[in-house]
This record gives C-alpha cells, sequence and structure tokens, in this order.
C-alpha cells in the first residue's frame, strides 16, 4: 500500500443463517416460474391454432369446441380431458403467481434504499415489465374466461355459441383494442420468459446465448401475431 | 476541469443520509476517479470538514475493493473498476451523482463505503476446496481440459467487488455466486463438494437479503471483469441437479 494509511474497517457482520429448507431457495422458485412457465407455452400454442380455425368458418370452429369437450370419448366420459388441461393450468397458475410474490418480496428486501440516480445499461422493456406485465395478464386472463368462455361478459350472452361470441365481442373495438393490448403484454412477458426459463433451467451459455434470445423474440413475434389476427378480422370485417 | 459532485454523505448506519453538494476546479483529465476523490478529501481537510469515506486498495483493478455507483452505473461509464476510471470519461462543467452499493446484503457503513462480509459468508459457506495440503503436484498430474480451464478461468477472475449487486434490480448476488460455483465446479479438485457447495452458496446467498435473479443482465454488463450470464446458466443447472440428488442446505 506504499505507506498510505488510509484503512476503512470492516467488521465481519453476524452470520446470518441460511434457509434449509429445499423449496425456500431463490433458484427453486425460479425453477418453479420455469416449468409452469413452459406449461403456459405449450397451452398457447395450442390455443393460437384453434383459434385460428375462426378463418375457416362458423362450423369448424364451433365444432372444434365441442370436440375439445368431447376429446377422449368414449374411453372418457365428457369433458374429462379439457378438466385436466384446466385443473393442470389452473396449478401452474397458483405456482407461477406463487414464486412470482414470493420472489418479489425478496427482491423489495434486497433493497430496501433505492438510488437517487440509476441507468439501465442493457435490460430489455420486457425484462423491466414481467412483474406488473404479469399482473395485467392475470386480469385479462380473468376478463377473456368471463368474455369468451363463459359469455358472461359478451354481449352475445352466456347461452352463444363460440363462435357467436367472437364475433359480436370483437366487433366493439374498445374490447379488440384491451386484448390487442394484453396481447402485447404477453408476447413481451414471453420474450423475457422463454430466455430466463432456459437460463433457469441451466441450459443456457455464452454460444447459445445469442440465438436464444432471437428465438424468444420470432416466437413472440409469431405466437402473438397469431394470436391478433382473430380480433383485427372481426373488427375489419374479414371474419362475420 | 471543473467539476460539480452530489456525494451520498451519511455518518454513521444508524443516521438518515443525504446526497451533499461539493465544486471542484482545477481537476486533470488525467487523474483516476479516485484521485479526484482524493482531492476532493484534501479540499474538504483544509476547510476543516469531514472527509468523503469510500473503500479502495490496490488501484490497479485486481483488488476489487473500490466500488461506486456513479452517474447511476455500477464502476461509472467505463466497464471497468472506480479505480480504473478516469477523469477524461467525463466532460468539463459535469454534474457527477456518487452513490454506494445499495442492498439489503450490503449495510452502508459510512458514506460511500459498504459492508461487503456477506460476500464472505457466501464463500465460508461453500466457496472452497478440501484438498489435502503439501507441495504443489505436478501441473500435468490432473489433466483438465483446455476449454473447462479457460471457462474456470473467466469465472475466476471475479474480484468479489459487488458491482453485479449494485447494479441488478432485484439486488441479487447471483453473479457472484455463480463465478464462484462455476469456477470450483469446473475442475477435478472441486467434484467432491460441488452439489453441496451450490446449495450451501445459494441458501447462504438467500439468506443475506440478496434478491433472486431474473436474468436481465444488468450485472454481466457492467462486471468489470465481464463475467459472463452463462455462470449463472451453470450455477442453476447445478443447483437443480443438487437438489434432485436430495442435498438440503444445512446450517
Amino acid at each position: 500500500m506504499g505507506g498510505v494509511a488510509t484503512v476503512t474497517t470492516q467488521q465481519a457482520g453476524p452470520r446470518k443463517a441460511p434457509k434449509t429448507g429445499r423449496f425456500s431457495s431463490s433458484v427453486f422458485k425460479k425453477s418453479v416460474m420455469a416449468v409452469s412457465g413452459i406449461i403456459f407455452v405449450l397451452y398457447l400454442i395450442a390455443h393460437m391454432v384453434g383459434n385460428l380455425k375462426a378463418f375457416a368458418g362458423a362450423d369448424t370452429f364451433n365444432h372444434y369446441s365441442e370436440f375439445l369437450r368431447e376429446l377422449g370419448e368414449p374411453i372418457l366420459p365428457r369433458l374429462t380431458v379439457l378438466t385436466i388441461i384446466r385443473v393442470v393450468l389452473l396449478v401452474a397458475v397458483a405456482a407461477h403467481i406463487w414464486a412470482a410474490v414470493s420472489l418479489w418480496r425478496q427482491a423489495k428486501r434486497a433493497r430496501p434504499i433505492g438510488y437517487v440516480t440509476k441507468k439501465r445499461v442493457q435490460q430489455s422493456y420486457a425484462s423491466r415489465t414481467m412483474r406488473w406485465g404479469g399482473i395485467i395478464l392475470i386480469l385479462f386472463i380473468i376478463w377473456h374466461i368471463l368474455d369468451l368462455t363463459l359469455g358472461a361478459v359478451n354481449p352475445a350472452g352466456r347461452d352463444s355459441l363460440p363462435y357467436g361470441r367472437l364475433v359480436e365481442g370483437f366487433q366493439n373495438p374498445i374490447v379488440t383494442i384491451w386484448y390487442a393490448v394484453a396481447l402485447v403484454v404477453l408476447g413481451f412477458h414471453i420474450r423475457h420468459g422463454v430466455w430466463s426459463a432456459t437460463q433457469t433451467l441451466g441450459h443456457s451459455n455464452k454460444r447459445r446465448e445469442r440465438a436464444l434470445n432471437i428465438f424468444a423474440t420470432a416466437f413472440a413475434v409469431v405466437l402473438i401475431g397469431g394470436y391478433l389476427l382473430i380480433p383485427f378480422s372481426v373488427l375489419f370485417g374479414i371474419i362475420d | 476541469m471543473q467539476l460539480t459532485l452530489r456525494v451520498w454523505r451519511q455518518p454513521s448506519p444508524a443516521v438518515k443520509g443525504k446526497m451533499a453538494n461539493y465544486h471542484l476546479t482545477d481537476v486533470s483529465p488525467d487523474m483516476s476517479f479516485l484521485e479526484m476523490l482524493d482531492v476532493l478529501n484534501e479540499q474538504l481537510i483544509l476547510s476543516g470538514e469531514e472527509p468523503v469515506a469510500f473503500d479502495h486498495d490496490c488501484r490497479e483493478g485486481i483488488c476489487g475493493s473500490c466500488g461506486l455507483m456513479i452517474n447511476g452505473i455500477a464502476h461509472g461509464p467505463e466497464q471497468t473498476t472506480t479505480c480504473q476510471l478516469h477523469m477524461r470519461s467525463f466532460s468539463d462543467g459535469d454534474t457527477i451523482d456518487i452513490e454506494p452499493w445499495r442492498s439489503g446484503g450490503f449495510p452502508v457503513i459510512k458514506d460511500l463505503v459498504v459492508d461487503r462480509s456477506a460476500f464472505d459468508r457466501i464463500i465460508s459457506a461453500g466457496g472452497f476446496i478440501s484438498a489435502p495440503t503439501g507441495t504443489a503436484p505436478d501441473a500435468h498430474a490432473t489433466p483438465v481440459p483446455k476449454v473447462d480451464a479457460d471457462a474456470a478461468f473467466d469465472a475466476a477472475t471475479c474480484i468479489g467487488c459487488g458491482a453485479c449487486v449494485a447494479a441488478c434490480p432485484n439486488g441479487s448476488a447471483m453473479l457472484f455466486t455463480a463465478a464462484k460455483v462455476t469456477h470450483l465446479g469446473l475442475l477435478p479438485q472441486g467434484q467432491p463438494e460441488r452439489d453441496t457447495r451450490v446449495v450451501r452458496m445459494v441458501a447462504q446467498q438467500d439468506a443475506e437479503d440478496f434478491g433472486g435473479c431474473t436474468n436481465i443482465g444488468e450485472c454481466s454488463a457492467v462486471c468489470p471483469k465481464g463475467i459472463s450470464m452463462e455462470t449463472i446458466s451453470r450455477l442453476n443447472h447445478d443447483l437443480l441437479g443438487a437438489l434432485r440428488a436430495g442435498g438440503v442446505p444445512t446450517s
């Protein structure tokens, strides 16, 4: 130190006892988010393919909806497969939210005093909006089920056919815009989610990093593009 | 150069801090950032004020002691340590905000000095190997693949400055812990404790009030040693494997 007399002492702070639960690890919680996220992504692919059947006309669309309810018949009773899918999704949603809330609280504890000045160096918009975006998405999903699955908030009413709810719902530009905004939020959520899940499950590395990020963006754009086609096609009278 | 500095002043951990303004004239662009702070402190001492406390040691960019949040970026505008940052990276008349690292795991001791002993406790939880001591073995006694040796060395360049924690929006220490887990986990000597190491180090990190990683990448972007996000993926891989194998952290 060349005779410089500046010394800063750092008292050894008290050793904090590590959390001993297997499920209390932040990395375990992240892997819960990643696995439940993968379940959502697989479901979203199937859901988008189903949606696109709206272009094949009312009969095909309504038949497909009925097919989902009859899936597995006659081996299994009606609605069995669909109910299993719904239960898996519900459990995944609950796990995703539990892990997110828990990690959000940990992150809050980890920065009790904020910076006066903080600049972003490389973070993406998508990564920054995961938490509030997630809250928008859960509200959207509740609305979406009330609207197109149950018909409770749909102008076509509860006793309508799926195609009728689709067309009557999206003829209202406000509904279409609300769906479009929520889908864009979903796109950002997926863009960071796909990349983050790969990291969390330990399958990213320096060589794959760039390709993974490009794939995540491309996947989100294609998926959300597929979803956006339907409401705007209804709004502009391509589907009626 | 003339500069206006806005520096975080906090006399002790218990007292609330605030930003204080100072004006400096005749700053040479060839000064390092820490030399500029030395000039400020000389000025403060001459006027009978309390000098600004900040951490520093080697001033060569290898010890990891220095570390300041400069204008909202850990270690300032260049991707290097604060001591290797020079005033030529700023312009005449600039206002520079200087703050300590902020994290639940890094409580402020005084002004810009934070207590980073949480890092030591993460290391003592598992950042070591239990190897027989004695004379150094022959260099070729235990062959290591070149790729592994390179990746382990890249991770081992971590100097533990804490910039990753400071820059992370979640206040997470993952890049630090991941660098240590990668460095030891890639080498043959690190294998016997590979599972317990990762489980115990992550458990200690969580207990020290650091946040969880959301793979944003701010850490790697400000790391003076350019530690890659790959190390975090490797830590996750090792931890999930260890949990599957039944590893549970013990105190």
